[in-house]
């Protein structure tokens, strides 16, 4: 009898770590279904334009007359948001998580971070929307030169977006500093504003880069809002008043347009969607590689 | 336990039927089933008003009005997902050939004649009339004008802000069609969006811009927008329902036509709102901005519609007129 319901448990056992295997597993195979797609046409794009001239040409025409597949302008429009957004999101970001983790009461804390989370729940259509409206019209009160769809409001809405990940990975990441340091400080007769600044800044700064880092993911890949508020005008410029397009739009545009499959114009999106994903990769690494570095281990 | 297990298959199985269910459709037929139509955003406001009407009159019919641009409508419409396609352009050769190798034979029925507006801010003072000739200089690919004084030299020397439809558009293929020669090609840097209410939104609070889209909408705004004559070779003329209609406004006056599957004919509910489409596209045309062509279009409409007659009127001839004054 005993050695019956034995053998049942092995076998139970062996099932249920074959099934929490395969489903861990199936975020491997999803990526590697993506990276497999997006080469297979990629690589067939390539055989058509030339890589060089694809990666360095400065004007993007693949739906009007004549055609040109330099990716470059849709690249500046991507870079101008997320460096919109980064300029926006990280300072508010870091001192945010500054206040909450290191002067907030327990009762402002409370209050302060679900509406923060608030924030990040609104869907990013809404935001461009709120681009759109908003945002657009107050930039042009204050700037009369700024285009209808320009690159800062929709940099503005994705850092706002983007600002609560940022604020809630430093705070975490703030009070994981041992509470000995801040002690040590203090008892060296420093101030709180010495004390957050000089030592636990730095000492969570491997985390805060973290924070960075996927802020900047997240802004690279956001699609709506860039779509509703920024534009459709591929534009290598560095003036974020002006009309843009991300590599993101251009997607959403040939994928809701009537292109038709296996044409080069339906190729272009596979290509776009390849330097999107190796830039989210490579940042990803980057990401890891520093904090890696800048990581402080505490006994 | 059980109760909520069998009170959640009782309102699953609730939900799960009555889709294609005859709903009171009030007097004689009672029509029932769906009509699908699709197209040209431009064409979109006489088929929202014609859906409307014919609510009433046939309240068991769902007619669904979708807006993915003429382009985008053809292809639903060659998949057959759609049983009409509005579109501001002729179907194009690619599209004629795909109908005929996937066995679809369609009718094409114009509806209503728009003139695409060419459009500036009512505080630009210099610009009275343009030639399609400097049309052509402003939008073509490579093109090297950047201010208004390129254009003229007595004009101010302030850049242009373009503004016109997205690629999807077939506002955008005709006018690049008639203005460069060739559909689809223009330069790059200008406003795209097929949202004509944002081209609207761009030019009435910007005092260098210059668009187009279609008659209805400047129509609307003409408190915001001001209206260019457009001198095609015969002397500048305005967009007005009358030059529109008489074909003075040249070359940028068109039919718009809907395109109907044969094969949908043969459910009633199609039949009939075509049926009504026709009878009413007329007056409800005007009503939201377009031009009415003569009653012998609409009557020759209907006529091809009763004898099924399929096939373009535009098979092997010039789909788009050429421009009279052109240097090409």
């Amino acid at each position: 009898m005993a050695e019956l319901s034995a053998k049942k448990t092995r076998w139970n056992e062996w099932v249920l770590e074959k099934l929490f295997f395969f489903c861990a597993f199936v975020s491997v195979i999803t990526t590697a279904a993506v990276i497999f797609i997006l080469l297979e046409e990629t690589l067939t794009f390539f055989e058509t334009v030339p890589v060089l001239e694809f990666l360095t040409g400065t004007r993007w025409t693949p739906l009007l007359e004549p055609k040109h597949y330099g990716i470059l302008p849709l690249v500046a429009g991507t870079m101008l948001i997320v460096i919109g957004a980064a300029i926006v999101a990280l300072p508010i970001g870091v001192a945010s998580a500054i206040f909450l983790s290191e002067y907030a009461s327990h009762r402002a804390r409370s209050i302060i971070k679900p509406i923060l989370e608030i924030l990040a729940g609104i869907p990013t259509v809404v935001y461009g929307y709120f681009a759109l409206t908003f945002i657009t019209p107050g930039l042009r009160v204050i700037l009369p030169d700024t285009q209808i769809f320009n690159a800062a409001s929709a940099a503005i809405v994705v850092g706002i977006m983007v600002l609560p990940m940022v604020a809630s990975l430093c705070d975490d990441a703030l009070r994981a500093v041992p509470a000995s340091l801040r002690h040590g400080g203090y008892s060296l007769g420093a101030t709180s504003f010495e004390v957050t600044t000089r030592i636990v800044v730095p000492a969570g700064l491997s985390g805060i880069f973290a924070a960075f880092v996927l802020a900047v993911s997240r802004a690279i890949g956001e699609t709506m809002a860039v779509t509703l508020a920024a534009g459709a005008t591929p534009n290598l410029t560095a003036n974020p008043l002006e009309s843009i397009q991300t590599m993101t739009a251009y997607i959403v545009q040939v994928s809701l347009g009537d292109t038709p499959s296996g044409s080069l114009t339906y190729q272009t999106l596979f290509a776009v969607a390849s330097v999107l994903f190796v830039s989210t990769l490579m940042l990803n690494i980057l990401g890891t590689w520093v904090m890696r570095k800048f990581r402080e281990v505490y006994e | 336990m059980r109760y909520m297990l069998a009170l959640s298959i009782m309102v699953l199985l609730a939900a799960c039927g009555g889709s294609d269910a005859p709903s009171n459709a009030g007097e004689e037929p009672g029509l029932t089933g769906a009509v699908r139509m699709d197209g040209s955003s431009t064409v979109f406001p006489i088929s929202e008003a014609v859906a409307e009407e014919y609510l009433a009159e046939a309240p068991g019919v769902r007619v669904t009005v979708g807006v993915s641009g003429t382009g985008g409508g053809f292809k639903k419409f060659l998949n057959q997902e759609i049983d009409i396609n509005a579109a501001s352009r002729p179907i194009k050769e690619s599209e004629f050939d795909k109908s005929v190798a996937a066995g679809i034979r369609f009718i094409e029925l114009p509806v209503a004649f728009d003139g695409i507006s060419v459009v500036v801010n009512p505080e630009n003072t210099w610009v009275d009339q343009l030639t399609t000739d400097e049309l052509q200089r402003i939008w073509q690919p490579d093109s090297v004008v950047t201010t208004w004084k390129d254009v003229r030299a007595e004009w101010p020397d302030e850049k242009i802000r373009l503004y016109g439809p997205g690629t999807d558009s077939g506002t955008f293929d005709y006018f690049t069609g008639v203005i460069n020669g060739k559909e689809q090609a223009s330069r790059a840097d200008f406003t795209a969006s097929e949202d004509d209410n944002v081209l609207i939104q761009g030019i009435s609070g910007d005092r260098y811009a210059l668009g187009y889209f279609g008659f209805a909408y400047f129509l609307e705004n003409q408190d915001k927008l001001r209206a260019v004559a457009i001198d095609g070779g015969q002397g500048p003329i305005l967009p007005t329902p009358i030059t529109i209609n008489d074909g003075s406004y040249a070359p940028l006056s068109r039919p718009i036509y809907i395109y109907l599957n044969v094969a949908s004919l043969d459910k009633p509910q199609v039949a009939d709102f075509v049926r009504f489409y026709l009878e009413s596209a007329g007056s409800l045309a005007e009503e939201v901005g377009y031009i009415t062509l003569p009653e012998a279009s609409y009557a020759g409409a209907r006529a091809r519609v009763a004898a099924r007659t399929s096939g373009s009127s535009y098979q092997g001839e010039p789909r788009l007129p050429k421009l009279t004054a052109s240097s090409e």
